[in-house]
């Protein structure tokens, strides 16, 4: 149900950039601001190189923007990404939510369950 | 306390939790009895679940039918691995659209809280590998009809 949910919002490229520690990582730390992809890549055992691949996933999955600062091109979280993440989990919960308020109504219609040896 | 909690992993994992008054015996009976099932699962106004199989023992079947408005239907079919009465079920499940999407992992355990029981859903998400298989097949694409005709399903 979740992963259809994803199918139909479009989400999987948002997930698929969310499934590695690196980019969670990367996009917790621009939380605190815009950064250069050097103060990004600091605190990682990696090189700027694969840093950056991280940066590239994150971009196409408009989790982060980029601007362009004379040879910088500086990160920052894109508050449209997060927005579409935001509305998914929304619609998610929308729905979980109406399953199982239906299922507590199921629930209390039940008859005590007789307790079986599985 | 049944508020329902979604929490998204890092490593690709959503974990749901939601607390039921209900025995965990109930809870579990509910997931996989399909007389109890089809009165629940959904969630899509104006769709019918036309039918609801569940095979509820590992390498049994489970296949949910819904139909919808302008003749629509789609489906979802999936394995069991593991059920364990009244604690665990592992299953695999797909979406027919009418294509296959690929195989979504789910493990629901069921315990006892608080005179009632704390359900847990992981899901799996599917890793960057299959989605960029999925991708480079031109899939996209041609799901982007599917989802069209299936917007505001949920």
């Amino acid at each position: 149900m979740l992963y259809n949910l994803l199918r139909m919002n479009k989400m999987h490229r948002t997930f698929a950039a969310l499934s590695d520690p690196t980019r969670c990582a990367i996009l917790e730390m621009l939380a605190d601001g815009e950064k250069t992809v050097m103060d990004i890549a600091a605190p990682f055992a990696m090189s700027q190189p694969a840093i950056s691949r991280h940066l590239k996933v994150l971009e196409e999955a408009a989790l982060i923007t980029r601007r362009i600062d004379g040879a910088k091109r500086p990160c920052a979280l894109s508050p449209a990404g997060l927005e579409q993440l935001e509305h998914w989990a929304t619609a998610l919960r929308t729905t979980l939510a109406r399953n199982y308020n239906r299922l507590d109504a199921v629930l209390a219609a039940m008859p005590p369950v007789e307790k079986e040896a599985p | 306390m049944t508020a329902l909690k979604i929490d998204l992993a890092g490593d690709g994992l959503a974990i749901v939790t939601r607390h039921f008054a209900a025995s965990p015996e109930q809870v579990f009976r509910a997931h996989v009895e399909a007389e109890y099932i089809r009165q629940w699962m959904g969630g899509m106004d104006g769709w019918e679940m036309t039918h609801c199989e569940s095979d509820a023992r590992a390498g049994g079947i489970l296949r949910y039918g819904w139909a919808g408005p302008d003749g629509m239907s789609f489906e979802i079919t999936g394995e069991y691995e593991v059920v364990k009465p009244y604690s665990e079920i592992r299953h695999v499940e797909r979406m027919h659209m009418p294509d296959a999407t690929p195989d979504n992992r789910c493990h629901t355990t069921f315990q006892a809280s608080n005179g009632g029981t704390l359900l847990t859903l992981r899901m799996q998400l599917p890793d960057e590998e299959s989605l960029k298989a999925m991708l480079d097949t031109g899939m996209e694409q041609g799901m982007e009809d599917s989802y069209s005709r299936i917007d505001g399903l949920f």
